[in-house]
C-alpha cells in the first residue's frame, strides 16, 4: 500500500523518467495480447496484457488515472517473460518501460519492516558477494548432507513452509562442498584446434548451487575448441535487482562486469542462464545516460552469447559424437534467452543432433513456466497455473528429459515434474548437462 | 453515470466478479487501435450468456446507459473505443465454437471466439474460412461481423459479409432475434443477416454467428513482381483481371512502405524498386500453373523489372508475412500512424495513388501506400506525431482531400475498416443525403434511446477526424 504523499511522488516521477516516445510508439494493435501468459491467464483482462499496461503507465503519465493499489498490481502480476517484444510490430521495448516503472515504485513506497530487511539482505547484503553466496550455498550443503534434512522432512517442520517452496526444497540439486566451489578455475584450454578465445560468465548462482552445470559448459566449450578465461572479479548480473525495482544496485553490478571483462580481449562472453544474458545484453540500456560508461556497456553487451549458439556456430554437434540411450526428449524455452537474446533454434538443433533422443516439440513451448526470477515464490497461485498448463504440454509428449537453459526454467520443471508425480519417468536437466551426458568420447 | 440501483442489478445479472467499475478497468477499456482517440466507459461487464445480455441491455434502455460491444479492440475506426462512456461489454466467458457441421459446411461460433481459431479449426478438417482480416491471430470474430472486416483474399472470396449466413442478435429492446440459418437459398423477408453485418455494434449485440465455409483449395503459389514506376504496377493490376484471372490476392506496396517492411521483417524485399506486387493464385496445381504463367506474362508486358515465384512453402510465407506486417512496421517510423483506407474500382488504381502521391506533397507529409490493389482497396498511411498539432491538421486535411478523390473516382471512404469515428464525418460524401436519412431511420426504428454504440458512423456537426477526448 502507497500512502497518498507517495502516489504523487510516484506519478510525478512516472511524468520525469517514463520514456514518452516508448509509451506512444505502442499502436495499440494488440498483436502481444495472444502471447502474454498473464493475460490468458486471468480469463483475458486486458489490465493484465503488455497493451493494457502500457495503457496504464501512459495514463499515469497523462494524469488519467493515479498508481492506485490495482496498477501496482497490474505491474507485480507481470513475469517480465517478454514475450510480447518479438511479436510487437512497432517495436516496443515493453521489458524497459516495466523494469523503469518498478524502479519508480519500489523506490518510493515505503515497504514493512521485514520486507525491508529482506529486501536489503537480499540485494545489499547477498547476491553482488560471491564469497556470502558461496556461504550461504555451503549452509544448504550442510542441511542436505548433515542429516538435518532427513530430520526436518521426518519431523514435518517442513509443514510450516508454503507448499511450493516445500516441493522446491525437495528439488534443489545437491549443493557443491565449500571447497568446490573455491577451487574454480581461472584459464582453461581448448581441446584440439583452438577456434575462439571466449570469457565464461559463471553467475552467482550457477557458480554456487548449480555449479556441476557451470563445469559441464566450460567442458563443451573447451570439446567445441574454445579457450576459455574465468575471470575473478565478476559478479551477479544484476538482474534480480532490475527486475525488482532496484535499478541502481544493477547498474553497480554493472559497471562492475564491464571493467572485468573488458580487459580480456575475447571474442565473446558466454552464459549458460538465459535470465543472466538477456540482462547483460541489456547494460547498454541500463548504462545509456551514463556518459562514462554507456560506450563500454555497448561493447561488452555485443559480446554476450548463449553457450547454445556457440556450439552451433562452431559445429560443435557435427564434429562431437552426441548419443543417449533411446528417449524422447523436449524443449522449454527460457523466456529471456528467447525474447530477448533472441536464441531459439540453436539449443533446438543441439538436441536434434543428439543420437537415440527422439526430438519432440511441445506445445506452446515458448510460453513461460511460471518461474521468472522469484516469481514463483511471491505470485505462487499464477505461477502454478502456468505450471499446471505447462506439465499438461509436456506429458503430451511422452518425454523423458525436459531441457531447459536457465536455473530457474529448470527448478520450476523439477518442480513441476514432482508435482505431477512424475519423478520416477520424467527429468528436468540443463541442456549442457545432457549434451555433455550425450558426449562419447 | 450508473447509478448505484442499476450497478447492483447488473452485479445481480453478471455476478460481481464480472462487473468492474475500477479506475484500472476502465482505463483499460478506453482504447482500441485507433490513434489518438481514448474515452473511458463508465464500467465493463462480461456476461455469460445471451439471456444475460438480453437483461442487460433492457436495464440499459430503460436507463439510457451507452452499451459499447468489444470482441479483442483491434479496429481502426474507433468503433469500440466508448466515446459517450457507459458500458463496455465484453465476451471473455462467449469465446467457444459451438459446431463445426461438415454436412452443411458451416461454424457455428459465439461472438468472442479468436478469428484464427476458426481457420485453424476448419482447416484441420480441409476446410477454409476465407476473410483474413490483418489482425486475424487477435481479433474478435463478432468484431469482424459488426465492422463486415475485408483482408487480403477479398478480391477471389470477398469479405466477411459473403460467409455470414445466419446470427443470434439481442436487440436494443432486449429481444433476442435469429436471423438466416444454415442456408445457401433463403428469401423470407427482407435480409437482415447483411442488415446486422458491419452495422458497428450500433443496432444490437451479436450473439451468435453461423459461417459458411467451402472447401479448402488444393494448392496455393506466390510470386513477387518488381517495377520502376507506379504506373505500370497499377497497370498490371487491371490487366490481370482483364485477362480472366482472378487471383487470391494481389497485393500492391510501394517503394516507402518496401523499406519499412524490409527493415522490421529481414526477409530480403527488393527496396530498390518503386512497387511491389505481391501476387497469389490458389485452386487445382493444374489451373494454378497456368494463371501464374499468364500472370508473369502480363506483368513483364506492362514493364515489371523482374518477377520470380516462391519456390518453397517457407519462402511463400515469408512474402506474405511481409505483407501482414507493413501497417505496424510503420509503426515504427514515427510515434503515431494514421492509417486509412480509401478504395477504388479497381480501373481507377493507378490514378489514385498517383492523386494521393501528389497530395503527400502538396502538404508535405510522408505517405506510404500499400493496400489490396485487386480489390482497389489501398491504404495511404501516414507516420507522424499526435503531438504536433500543425502536423495533425495537415494531415487532417490531406485524408480529407484523398477521401474526395476517392468519391469522384467511384470510390468510398472505407473499404475495410468501417466508419466508426474517425470517418462519420465523411460518410455522406459518399451515401448522400438520401442513404444517411435512411440510415437514420432504421437506426431510429431499432434503438429509439440510442443506447448501442452511441456516436458511431452518424456524423454530428464538425468535420474533425481527429478526436481526443478524455
Amino acid at each position: 500500500m502507497t500512502s497518498v504523499k507517495e502516489r504523487e511522488i510516484i506519478q510525478e516521477q512516472f511524468k520525469e523518467r517514463m520514456n514518452e516516445d516508448e509509451l506512444l510508439n505502442c499502436m495499440r494493435c494488440g498483436f502481444c495480447l495472444p502471447t502474454c501468459p498473464t493475460y490468458i491467464e486471468s480469463g483475458y483482462k486486458e489490465s493484465h496484457s503488455p497493451r493494457g499496461r502500457i495503457a496504464l503507465m501512459k495514463a499515469v503519465v497523462d494524469g488519467l488515472i493515479e498508481p492506485d493499489e490495482d496498477f501496482e498490481r497490474s505491474l507485480e502480476l507481470c513475469l517480465g517473460c517478454r514475450a510480447c517484444e518479438p511479436v510487437c510490430p512497432s517495436g516496443v521495448k515493453y521489458g524497459h518501460l516495466l523494469e523503469e516503472a518498478r524502479d519508480i515504485i519500489n523506490q518510493n513506497k515505503s515497504f514493512s519492516l521485514p520486507t525491508r530487511v529482506i529486501r536489503k539482505t537480499v540485494f545489499k547484503g547477498l547476491f553482488p558477494h560471491p564469497n556470502r553466496m558461496r556461504n550461504l550455498t555451503g549452509l544448504i550443503g550442510f542441511y542436505q548432507r548433515s542429516g538435518i534434512q532427513t530430520i526436518a522432512r521426518k519431523i514435518g517442520f517442513l509443514g510450516l513452509l508454503p507448499e511450493n517452496l516445500v516441493t522446491i526444497e525437495k528439488v534443489l540439486p545437491k549443493v557443491p562442498t565449500m571447497k568446490e566451489m573455491k577451487n574454480r578455475p581461472e584459464q582453461l584450454s581448448p581441446i584440439g584446434n583452438q577456434f575462439h578465445r571466449v570469457a565464461f560468465f559463471s553467475g552467482c548462482l550457477m557458480d554456487t548451487m548449480f555449479l556441476k552445470t557451470n563445469d559441464a559448459t566450460c567442458k563443451l566449450l573447451q570439446l567445441a575448441g574454445c579457450e576459455i578465461v574465468i575471470s575473478q572479479n565478476q559478479t551477479c548480473c544484476g538482474a534480480l535487482h532490475g527486475h525488482s525495482g532496484e535499478k541502481e544496485g544493477s547498474k553497480d553490478l554493472a559497471r562492475r562486469n564491464i571493467k572485468a571483462f573488458e580487459e580480456l580481449n575475447v571474442d565473446f562472453i558466454i552464459t549458460n542462464a538465459g535470465g543472466c544474458g538477456a540482462f547483460l545484453i541489456d547494460y547498454n540500456h541500463l548504462l545509456k545516460d551514463d556518459p562514462e560508461w554507456k560506450d563500454r556497456a555497448k561493447k561488452f553487451a555485443e559480446k554476450i552469447m548463449d553457450v547454445s549458439e556457440i556450439l552451433v556456430s562452431v559445429g560443435f554437434h557435427k564434429k562431437v559424437k552426441l548419443e543417449l540411450p533411446n528417449q524422447i526428449v523436449t524443449y522449454q524455452d527460457s523466456c529471456h534467452l528467447r525474447n530477448v537474446m533472441r536464441t531459439a533454434s540453436a539449443p533446438r538443433l543441439l538436441l536434434q543432433s543428439i543420437k537415440g533422443a527422439e526430438y519432440v516439440e511441445m506445445k506452446d513451448a515458448d510460453r513461460c513456466c511460471g518461474s521468472a526470477g522469484i516469481y514463483n515464490i511471491i505470485e505462487s497461485e499464477m505461477s502454478m497455473k502456468m505450471l499446471d498448463y505447462k506439465m499438461v504440454q509436456a506429458k503430451n509428449t511422452q518425454a523423458a528429459t525436459i531441457v531447459t537453459a536457465n536455473p530457474g526454467c529448470l527448478l520450476q520443471m523439477k518442480v513441476g515434474i514432482e508435482k505431477e508425480g512424475l519423478a520416477k519417468t520424467m527429468r528436468g536437466v540443463h541442456i549442457v548437462d545432457l549434451l555433455l551426458e550425450a558426449v562419447k568420447e | 453515470m450508473i447509478s448505484n440501483n442499476v450497478k447492483e442489478k447488473l452485479v445481480a445479472i453478471v455476478t460481481k466478479e464480472n462487473f468492474d467499475d475500477s479506475k484500472i478497468e476502465r482505463l483499460s477499456y478506453s482504447y482500441d487501435s485507433t490513434p489518438n482517440l481514448q474515452s473511458l466507459p463508465d464500467a465493463v461487464i462480461s456476461p455469460r450468456n445471451t439471456k444475460e445480455i438480453s437483461e442487460i441491455v433492457k436495464i440499459c434502455n430503460d436507463n439510457k446507459i451507452p452499451i459499447v460491444p468489444r470482441g479483442s479492440g483491434t479496429n481502426l475506426c474507433g468503433g469500440t473505443c466508448p466515446t459517450e462512456g457507459g458500458l463496455v461489454l465484453l465476451f471473455k466467458h462467449m469465446n467457444k465454437i459451438l459446431e463445426l457441421d461438415e454436412e452443411n459446411l458451416t461454424i457455428t461460433v459465439q461472438p468472442g471466439v479468436i478469428t484464427i481459431e476458426i481457420a485453424n479449426v476448419v482447416e484441420s478438417k480441409g476446410l477454409f474460412y476465407p476473410p483474413d482480416p490483418g489482425s486475424m491471430k487477435v481479433s474478435a470474430i463478432a468484431g469482424n461481423i459488426s465492422e463486415n472486416s475485408g483482408g487480403l483474399r477479398g478480391l477471389k472470396y470477398g469479405v466477411t459479409r459473403d460467409y455470414v449466413i445466419g446470427l443470434e442478435v439481442v436487440l436494443p429492446n432486449g429481444d433476442i432475434m435469429r436471423t438466416g440459418g444454415k442456408l445457401a437459398k433463403d428469401v423470407a423477408g427482407y435480409d437482415l443477416t447483411r442488415l446486422m453485418v458491419g452495422s458497428e455494434g450500433t443496432l444490437g449485440v451479436i450473439t451468435e454467428a453461423t459461417l459458411k465455409l467451402i472447401p479448402m483449395p488444393e494448392t496455393k503459389k506466390t510470386m513477387l513482381a518488381l517495377y520502376e514506376d507506379l504506373e505500370s504496377a497499377a497497370r498490371s493490376v487491371s490487366k490481370i483481371i482483364a485477362n480472366k484471372i482472378i487471383p487470391i490476392t494481389l497485393e500492391f506496396l510501394d517503394q516507402s512502405t518496401l523499406k519499412v517492411v524490409e527493415d522490421y521483417a529481414q526477409i530480403g524485399l527488393p527496396t530498390d524498386a518503386k512497387a511491389v506486387l505481391l501476387i497469389e493464385q490458389d485452386g487445382a496445381l493444374e489451373v494454378v500453373n497456368r494463371d501464374l504463367e499468364k500472370i508473369i506474362e502480363v506483368c513483364k508486358q506492362e514493364g515489371a523489372v523482374s518477377v520470380q515465384v516462391a519456390q518453397s512453402k517457407e519462402e511463400a510465407e515469408k512474402l506474405t508475412t511481409a505483407r501482414r506486417t507493413a501497417l505496424s512496421a510503420l509503426a515504427r517510423l514515427k510515434p503515431t500512424t494514421i492509417l486509412e483506407d480509401a478504395t477504388v474500382p479497381r480501373s481507377e488504381i493507378a490514378r489514385m495513388v498517383s492523386a494521393i502521391n501528389e497530395i503527400a506533397l502538396k502538404y508535405q507529409l510522408d505517405i506510404c501506400t500499400f493496400g489490396h490493389a485487386g480489390d482497389g482497396n489501398l491504404h495511404p498511411t501516414c507516420p507522424t506525431d499526435a503531438r504536433n498539432h500543425e502536423e495533425m491538421e495537415k494531415v487532417e486535411m490531406a485524408f480529407a482531400e484523398i477521401f474526395e478523390k476517392a468519391i469522384e473516382f467511384g470510390g468510398t471512404i472505407t473499404g475495410e475498416h468501417g466508419v466508426g469515428v474517425v470517418k462519420a464525418p465523411y460518410l455522406e460524401l459518399k451515401l448522400g443525403k438520401e442513404g444517411i436519412a435512411v440510415m437514420k431511420a432504421i437506426k431510429q426504428a431499432l434503438d429509439p434511446n440510442n443506447i448501442m454504440n452511441p456516436g458511431k458512423v452518424f456524423a454530428k456537426n464538425s468535420r474533425k477526424r481527429v478526436v481526443v477526448s478524455k
